[in-house]
C-alpha cells in the first residue's frame, strides 16, 4: 500500500512540474501549450545524451538540460506562439501542437526512435521502511521538486517579475497599462515552463529508467489533465492536480492494471469538470463569453466559389481520376476521400457549434470496430454495415459525451479529448489484438476489392456527406447550431437550448466519423487500437481548420493537402511530420480562418 | 394576482457577500412600459438577468401570466415569451443580420420542429432533435411552407429598421457598427413575438440622433401594445417612454411610480445626484 503511495507521489511529482508549466503559460497567454509535451521527451533524451553518450556527470547534465529547454522555449515563443497569440489564442494553441510535432520528430531524427536505457545515476532501492523500499533517487527527486515549488511560490509572491506574472495572468490589458512589459513577462513564463518541462522529463527518465523521444506525449497528456484538474491558470491547482492524479493513477494501476491507466485519468478529469467546471481551484465566471468563440471564428468570409467549380470537381473527382490514375494514386485518393468524409461531418461541431472536439478518433474507432464485427460475425453486408457503423458511433459517443455539454471554453475540448481517449482505451482493454480479415465490399457476387472500386464507393459516400452537410448548413437548424457556437448566452435568451444543439452537432459529426471509420476498416481489412490515436484526432481537427473550420467543402481541400500531398513525403516519415507542422503554422499565420476564407 | 403580465415577489440574488438584488417586488401589466433606473451597481441588470433566467435567483418568485418562470431555464423562459437584449449587444457574430433574426423565430416554429413539445424532456428531447435534423436534411411540405413564413417575418423585422439594417441584410453581424448590432439584437428579440420585451440599455454607446431613433422605435412598439421592461441611463428617454418607473439603489427599490412623480422624489434625487456638498466636509457624491 505504501509502495503504491510512494509510486503515486513520484509520478505526481512529475505531473505537478509539467502541470505548473502548462498552467503558467495558460495564465499569462491564454494558450494551451502542447509544445510543453515535447519538453518531457526532449528533457529525457538530452539528459540521456549528456550522461550516457558524453559521460558528463548527472549534476552537470541537469542544469544543461534546463538551460537548453528554456532557451528553446524562448525561441518558440518569439517565433511562433507570441505572434499568433496576440490575435488568435486558438491558432496559437494549434501552432504549439505543430511545434511539438516538429520537436518530437527532430528529436527522433537526431536520437532515433529507440528506447534507451537511462543510466542509474543514483541508487534506487537503498532505503526501506518496514518492507517498503525506495532510493536516494526518489528522495532527491521529491526534494528538488519541493525546492523548485518553494522557490516558485516565493518568486511569484514577492519577486517583482513574479508579481508581474501574476498581474499579467489576471488582466493582460491592465498589466500593460501599468507599465508591465507583458511581452517580456510572457517570455519569462515560457522559459520557466519549458525548463520545468525539461526537468520533469529528466525525472521520468530517472524514475522509469528508460528514455525515448516520443515518450513526452503520454506524460504531457497526463500533466495537461493535471493542470486542467487543478484549474487552468492556477499554479497551486496545478501542484494539487499533479499529486492527486499521480496518487489516484498509482492506486488505479495497482487495482486495475496498467491498461486502465488512461481510462482512470480521463474518468477523473471528466467527473471533476462536470462537478467543478473550472477545475478544483479555478474559477469560472458566472456570465462569460466563450473564450474560443469570436476569437477564432467570425473573422473572415468564405471565398465565393463560382458555380462551375462544383460540376467540374464532380467530374474530375468521380470520372477523370478513376479513369486515368494508377493504383497508387487511387489508394491515396481513397484515404483523402475517407478523411474528407470524417472532416466534412466534423465541421458542424468544430465550426458551427464551435466545439473544438479533440477526440474524433473515438467515434472513428467505434465505426471501424462495429463495421468489422458486424460483417465478420453476422450476416450483414458492407452496404448496411456502413450506416450502422455511423449510427453506433453517434449513439455511443453521444451517450458518453452527454454529461459534458455544460462545460465551457477550452475545457470542453479537453473533455472531448478525454472521451475519445477513453473509447479507444476501452476497445484496447476488450479487444487488444486487433481484427484481421475484415470482409471486402461485394456487389451481388462481384468482389469490389480493386483500388478503383474502393475509390468510387468512397467518392459516392463523400458526395452524399457533402449534400447532407450542405442541407444542414442552410436550414433553420444549421443557423440555430451556428448561433450556439457564436454566443451561447444570447442563443439561450432566444429560446435555443444550447446544450442540446451542441450534443446534436456532436452526434452528427460522430455519425460521419463512424462512417469514415467503417470505410477505413474495410479498406485496410485489418484494424487494431494503435490506429486510432490522438494524432488521428488532431489530424481531423487540422484538416477542418486548414480548409475553413465551418465549411464542409473546405474539409475536402484540407484533406487533399494534409492527406494527399503529405503522402508524397511517405518515404520519409519523420520529415513528413515536420513539413506537416510547418504547413499548419503557415496556414494559421497567413490564413487564420482557413484557406477558403478571406481574412477581414 | 391575475391580470398582471410579469409579477416579481421578494426576488433575491447575492454574489458572495454582496446583495445585488435584495428582496424586490414589482409588476409589469400587459402593454405596459416599465423602466428600471438607478445608479451603477444598484442591481438593475442583475434584475433583468434574473427575470430572463440568465442567472439563477437565490430567493423569491417570478411569474409570467400566472406561470412561474423562476426555474432558471433561460430557453424555456424565452419560449414562454420573454425576449431580451444585452447591455453590450450580443449578436451572433458569424451569422448574417437576417439569420440572426431567424434564430429569434426559433421558439415559435412548428413544422421545422415537429416534436418540439418533447424538447425539454430528458431523453425524449432526442426525438425532438432528430425530428429537426430530419426536416433540415429531407424537408416536409409543412417545413417548406414555414420557410416562406420565416423569410416574411425576418423581412418584417428588418423593415422596422429599414434604412439601417435593410442594406446590411446579408452581411455577417461582426461587420456591423455598434448601433446596428443593437438594432439587430432588438429585431431578433421582436422576432420571438414576445409577451414581454426586456431591454438592457438599448442606447448605451449611441449618440444623440441614434438615441432619438431608438426612442421613436420604442414609442412605436408602445403604440403597438408591446409590454417592455427597460433598463436605461438616459433619463429623458425613460421619462418619455415609460408608463411607470422603478428606482433601484443598493439592490432595493427606493421609489416607484409614473415619471412625473419619480422625477420629484427626494430619495431619487439623492440616489442620482448625491448629497449636497457640505463646506469643509467630505464630498459624498
Amino acid at each position: 500500500m505504501f509502495d503504491t503511495l510512494i509510486a503515486g507521489l513520484l509520478r505526481g511529482n512529475v505531473y505537478a512540474l509539467g502541470a505548473v508549466g502548462i498552467s503558467l503559460v495558460f495564465g499569462v497567454m491564454n494558450v494551451v501549450n502542447f509544445a510543453q509535451f515535447s519538453f518531457f521527451g526532449l528533457g529525457a533524451m538530452l539528459a540521456w545524451f549528456f550522461v550516457a553518450e558524453l559521460g558528463l556527470s548527472f549534476w552537470i547534465a541537469l542544469p544543461l538540460v534546463l538551460v537548453i529547454c528554456g532557451a528553446l522555449g524562448l525561441l518558440i515563443n518569439i517565433t511562433v506562439v507570441r505572434p499568433l497569440a496576440k490575435f488568435l489564442p486558438l491558432a496559437a494553441m494549434l501552432s504549439t501542437y505543430a511545434v511539438s510535432q516538429i520537436l518530437d520528430n527532430v528529436s527522433q531524427i537526431t536520437f532515433t526512435a529507440e528506447f534507451r536505457v537511462f543510466p542509474k545515476v543514483l541508487p534506487t532501492s537503498n532505503f526501506h521502511i518496514g518492507n517498503m523500499r525506495f532510493g536516494t533517487s526518489d528522495v532527491v527527486m521529491l526534494a528538488i521538486t519541493g525546492v523548485v515549488m518553494g522557490v516558485m511560490a516565493v518568486f511569484l509572491k514577492y519577486g517583482r517579475t513574479g508579481q508581474a506574472i501574476r498581474a499579467t495572468a489576471q488582466d493582460q490589458e491592465a498589466a500593460l497599462q501599468m507599465g508591465i512589459p507583458v511581452g517580456r513577462i510572457q517570455h519569462v513564463a515560457f522559459v520557466i515552463a519549458s525548463a520545468l518541462g525539461g526537468l520533469a522529463g529528466v525525472f521520468i527518465a530517472l524514475y522509469v529508467g528508460i528514455a525515448n523521444p516520443t515518450s513526452g506525449l503520454n506524460v504531457g497528456m497526463t500533466a495537461f489533465v493535471a493542470a486542467t484538474l487543478g484549474g487552468l491558470g492556477s499554479l497551486g491547482g496545478a501542484v494539487v492536480g499533479g499529486f492527486v492524479l499521480g496518487i489516484l493513477e498509482a492506486f488505479g494501476i495497482h487495482f486495475f492494471g496498467d491498461t486502465a491507466r488512461e481510462i482512470i485519468i480521463f474518468f477523473i478529469l471528466i467527473v471533476v469538470l462536470i462537478v467543478r467546471p473550472g477545475g478544483l481551484m479555478g474559477k469560472v465566471p458566472l456570465l462569460s463569453t466563450e473564450p474560443l468563440t469570436g476569437t477564432f471564428l467570425g473573422k473572415g468570409r468564405p471565398l465565393k466559389i463560382p458555380r462551375w467549380v462544383w460540376p467540374v470537381a464532380f467530374v474530375v473527382g468521380g470520372v477523370v481520376i478513376p479513369l486515368v490514375a494508377n493504383n497508387y494514386v487511387l489508394t491515396t485518393g481513397t484515404q483523402v476521400l475517407i478523411y474528407a468524409v470524417i472532416a466534412a461531418g466534423f465541421t458542424v461541431t468544430a465550426g458551427q457549434a464551435a466545439v473544438l472536439a479533440l477526440g474524433q478518433a473515438g467515434p472513428i474507432a467505434i465505426g471501424a470496430y462495429t463495421s468489422a464485427l458486424l460483417t465478420l460475425y453476422l450476416p450483414v453486408s458492407f452496404w448496411l454495415a456502413v450506416p450502422l457503423a455511423g449510427l453506433s458511433a453517434a449513439i455511443v459517443a453521444s451517450i458518453l459525451a452527454s454529461p459534458i455539454w455544460g462545460v465551457k471554453g477550452h475545457y470542453i475540448s479537453i473533455a472531448t479529448l478525454g472521451i475519445g481517449t477513453v473509447i479507444v482505451a476501452i476497445i484496447r482493454l476488450v479487444e487488444p489484438q486487433g481484427i484481421y480479415g475484415i470482409t471486402m465490399p461485394k456487389w451481388g457476387d462481384t468482389l469490389l476489392a480493386t483500388p478503383v472500386a474502393y475509390y468510387l464507393i468512397d467518392f459516392g459516400v463523400l458526395v452524399l456527406t457533402l449534400v447532407v452537410m450542405w442541407r444542414i448548413r442552410h436550414s433553420h437548424l444549421g443557423k440555430v447550431i451556428s448561433s450556439v457556437g457564436s454566443d451561447e448566452i444570447a442563443a439561450l435568451a432566444s429560446g435555443v437550448r444550447a446544450r442540446d444543439y451542441k450534443a446534436l452537432a456532436f452526434a452528427i459529426s460522430a455519425f460521419f466519423s463512424g462512417v469514415g471509420g467503417s470505410l477505413l476498416a474495410h479498406q485496410y481489412t485489418y484494424i487494431d487500437p494503435t490506429i486510432f490515436t490522438m494524432l488521428m484526432s488532431l489530424l481531423v481537427v487540422t484538416i477542418v481548420i486548414m480548409g475553413g473550420v465551418s465549411l464542409p467543402y473546405g474539409a475536402v481541400i484540407g484533406s487533399i493537402i494534409l492527406i494527399g500531398a503529405m503522402e508524397l513525403l511517405r518515404f520519409t516519415p519523420e520529415l513528413r511530420i515536420v513539413v506537416y507542422g510547418l504547413v499548419l503554422i503557415l496556414v494559421v499565420r497567413f490564413r487564420p480562418g482557413g484557406i477558403l476564407v478571406r481574412n477581414s | 394576482m391575475s391580470g398582471q403580465l410579469l409579477e416579481v415577489v421578494n426576488l433575491e440574488r447575492h454574489f458572495e457577500g454582496l446583495k445585488a438584488v435584495d428582496g424586490i417586488s414589482f409588476i409589469v401589466a400587459p402593454s405596459e412600459v416599465v423602466s428600471i433606473i438607478g445608479p451603477n451597481g444598484s442591481g438593475k441588470t442583475t434584475t433583468l438577468n434574473l427575470v430572463t433566467g440568465t442567472i439563477p435567483a437565490n430567493g423569491g418568485t417570478i411569474s409570467l401570466d400566472g406561470l412561474r418562470i423562476d426555474h432558471g431555464d433561460t430557453a424555456r423562459i424565452a419560449e414562454h415569451g420573454v425576449a431580451r437584449t444585452f447591455q453590450n449587444g450580443r449578436v451572433f457574430a458569424t451569422l448574417s443580420v437576417a439569420d440572426n433574426i431567424e434564430v429569434g423565430i426559433h421558439s415559435t416554429l412548428r413544422a421545422s420542429r415537429p416534436f418540439r413539445s418533447l424538447s425539454h424532456l430528458f431523453l425524449l428531447r432526442w426525438i425532438s432533435l432528430l425530428g429537426e435534423l430530419f426536416v433540415a436534411i429531407v424537408g416536409t411540405p409543412g417545413s417548406r411552407r414555414e420557410r416562406v413564413q420565416i423569410d416574411a417575418t425576418v423581412q418584417e423585422e428588418i423593415r422596422r429598421f429599414e434604412t439601417r439594417l435593410g442594406p446590411r441584410r446579408d452581411d455577417p453581424a461582426y461587420s456591423l457598427s455598434y448601433a446596428n448590432r443593437r438594432r439587430t439584437e432588438i429585431a431578433r428579440a421582436l422576432a420571438l413575438k414576445p409577451q414581454l420585451l426586456v431591454l438592457d440599455e438599448p442606447t448605451a454607446g449611441m449618440n444623440q440622433s441614434e438615441t432619438v431613433e431608438v426612442l421613436e422605435q420604442l414609442l412605436e412598439l408602445k403604440a403597438e401594445g408591446q409590454a417592455i421592461l427597460l433598463v436605461e441611463h438616459k433619463l429623458d428617454l425613460v421619462m418619455k417612454v415609460s408608463d411607470r418607473i422603478i428606482v433601484m439603489d443598493g439592490g432595493r427599490i427606493i421609489a416607484e411610480g409614473p415619471p412625473e412623480v419619480v422625477r420629484r422624489d427626494p430619495a431619487v434625487i439623492e440616489a442620482y445626484l448625491g448629497h449636497r456638498r457640505v463646506p469643509g466636509g467630505k464630498d459624498t457624491a
